[in-house]
């Protein structure tokens, strides 16, 4: 019985990094009854407040046929909260990423052992009985490359929604409209909903994906790499973006750059081949990880 | 070897022409071999134009000669066709119609039944079926259109004769119903494989996106894939066009042998193709207005097929889609 002893650090404030404070994993903890931290507090550090759980992931195993792709993962996912997820390539991240919203289930040969649990109703994402599709109607998620429908910007956005059973011009707009307005990208195309998607940039291609991703409702969101297709400017505009999406949804990012890691994350998890080897809080990993692989692949010196 | 180096940097201008890199290798320095390989593929690349070539030009030239007897204005609204007949008549209007009924019925086979083909084979089948199911579907396209014919005259048209049977309707032993529904299936195999090819080439990032959104797999089949692949698809349907406007055989044995001015796909009818293999065997004697007729019909052909081509590319240039 753990409690996710959680003191809420923020980033860039450089008098609280000192205080050395340990995100406590939960094997079986199941308690998340705790407070709601104060996000962002500057005084938050010195009371032991606990984060809300959003998922726990508990003795997770992964398997791409033979290949024993994640070995006994756990950890916690805290709610509002944007985990980063780090490590060299094939360290299992992205891995890890997808099984969250089930889409190995598109590829034979895969296998999920162990359990992936969203709270606050216990749904065990990765569980046999559990159907992929009601999972990702819960979970959302932005890829790597831009990847809008050959349709035109409304109808990506509406996509979701209509799957949903949403009808009607009137409810498809105002979702549509609020969805955007989220993205931060309604202001530039309200006058062009009806352009083909490839039209936009590619940040705004990737703004609009974010706003497909939201306007489904989503619990959580991954992002899988969601800048590395993109140039810094862009690049900015979208990590600006997860900070503010971070008020309504549980982020969860792969990232290979270090710098938007402990840039818009507040919890980081670094793995290398399949295992987790450390996580806590982003600052304390950057600035004193416990382990001395992290170090080095946190200044550079593999990966 | 110093002058291309430096024009790039005296002249400013001329770099925004772009000149080919190939313009910028001296000739004298390509060795002989090479250039002989070049004139050789420059030849059997223009062996292609130049056979078009001729061939648009014979049909052009005794078509002339065809329409400096018979106006084009009646070749074209006249309603009844017989050149080699006593009084002799022109119009190709019935020709035309048979055609574009053979086709149509081709069509409303081969495009629906072509499509869910191509969105099982690539969408829903197991990898390992659709390995061998494939290479069987497009034996399909291998059979000889003759045998086709006359699986339509002996097996397709019988069945249809006892089915119209039940509703007291007596069906013609030649009919375009017949020919022209299997001149779809024959077509099911040009278009479910190119279809198929487009819809695999939708990139799996699209995929993975209606379905990270929860969308079934139809839903995403129909929703996602297929739009993507709707140029490609729309090649597909191109090509089944044209291949039921140019085939001859099925229709030949099959359709009838009279020109009919119908559309209703239950008569026989002759069709342009039909029209030409009848006629064609050699007994008009050369510079006849039957002969001649011939050319005339060839040309309504190829200028139907062009149109349809064009039409076609058009929607293709439409609904391209860059992802």
């Amino acid at each position: 019985m753990t409690s996710a002893n959680v003191s809420n650090l923020q980033v860039g404030n450089a008098g609280d990094r000192q205080r050395a404070v340990e995100v406590v994993v939960p094997t079986h903890g199941r308690d998340v009854s705790g407070t709601i931290a104060a996000v962002d507090s500057r005084a938050a550090s010195s009371s032991q407040s606990a984060s809300l759980v959003k998922a726990e992931v508990r003795g997770l195993d992964f398997y791409y046929g033979k290949f024993h792709a994640l070995k006994n993962l756990n950890l916690a996912i805290y709610d509002k909260k944007i985990t980063a997820l780090i490590g060299p390539s094939g360290c299992g991240k992205s891995t890890l990423l997808r099984c969250f919203n089930r889409m190995h289930d598109l590829y034979p040969d895969t296998k999920y052992s162990g359990e992936i649990v969203l709270h606050p109703d216990g749904l065990n994402l990765v569980g046999p009985g559990i159907d992929p599709i009601t999972v990702r109607m819960r979970i959302s998620m932005v890829f790597q490359k831009p990847n809008p429908f050959p349709k035109s910007i409304f109808e990506n956005v509406a996509f979701g929604p209509r799957l949903r059973g949403i009808k009607g011009k009137d409810a498809l707009e105002a979702e549509v409209q609020r969805a955007l307005k989220g993205a931060a990208l309604w202001e530039e195309c309200k006058d062009r909903l009806q352009d083909n998607a490839y039209r936009l940039s590619g940040g705004q291609q990737q703004r609009l994906c974010i706003a497909r991703a939201l306007a489904s409702d989503p619990e959580v969101i991954l992002f899988d790499e969601p800048t590395s297709a993109l140039d810094p400017v862009a690049t900015l505009r979208i990590e600006e973006l997860m900070r503010e999406l971070r008020e309504k949804v549980t982020i969860i990012v792969v990232t290979h750059n270090m710098h938007q890691a402990s840039r818009v994350s507040d919890y980081t998890a670094f793995m290398y081949l399949g295992e987790l080897v450390e996580y806590g809080e982003t600052p304390q990993i950057f600035q004193r990880p416990k382990k001395t692989m992290t170090e080095e692949y946190i200044s550079g010196r593999f990966g | 070897m110093a002058e291309p180096i430096a024009q790039p940097a005296s002249a400013p201008q001329a770099s925004g022409v772009s000149t080919p890199v190939r313009a910028r290798i001296d000739r004298r320095s390509v060795p002989i071999s090479e250039r002989v390989i070049e004139f050789g593929l420059f030849l059997a690349g223009a062996s292609g134009v130049l056979v078009t070539v001729l061939i648009v030009g014979t049909l052009v030239y005794e078509a002339v000669g065809y329409f400096r007897e018979v106006p084009i204005l009646d070749f074209l609204t006249g309603t009844s066709w017989g050149p080699q007949f006593v009084p002799a008549s022109h119009g190709v209007l019935p020709l035309i119609a048979g055609t574009l009924v053979t086709t149509l019925v081709a069509l409303l086979v081969a495009v629906p039944v072509g499509t869910i083909v191509a969105l099982w084979l690539s969408e829903y089948a197991p990898t390992k079926l659709r390995e061998s199911v494939k290479p069987v579907l497009e034996l399909l396209s291998a059979v000889p259109t003759v045998v086709f014919g006359y699986f339509a005259l002996l097996f397709v048209i019988p069945i249809l004769q006892t089915m119209f049977g039940w509703v007291g309707y007596e069906l013609g032993g030649f009919n375009m119903l017949g020919a022209g529904l299997v001149m779809g299936i024959m077509i099911v195999p040009y278009v479910a494989s190119l279809s198929e090819d487009a819809m695999r080439a939708v990139p799996k990032s699209l995929r993975e996106g209606a379905y990270a959104m929860g969308a079934t797999k139809f839903q995403t089949c129909v929703q996602v894939v297929f739009p993507a692949a709707l140029s490609g698809i729309t090649a597909a349907y191109i090509l089944a066009v044209s291949r039921a406007l140019g085939e001859t055989m099925i229709v030949v044995v099959a359709a009838g042998g009279q020109p009919n001015f119908t559309m209703d796909p239950l008569q026989q009818a002759q069709t342009l193709t039909a029209y030409i293999a009848s006629v064609a065997k050699g007994d008009l004697p050369v510079g006849s207005i039957g002969y001649r007729a011939i050319f005339a019909v060839g040309l309504t052909l190829l200028v139907m097929t062009l149109f349809f081509n064009v039409g076609g590319h058009w929607l293709r240039q439409r609904y391209k889609e860059a992802y």
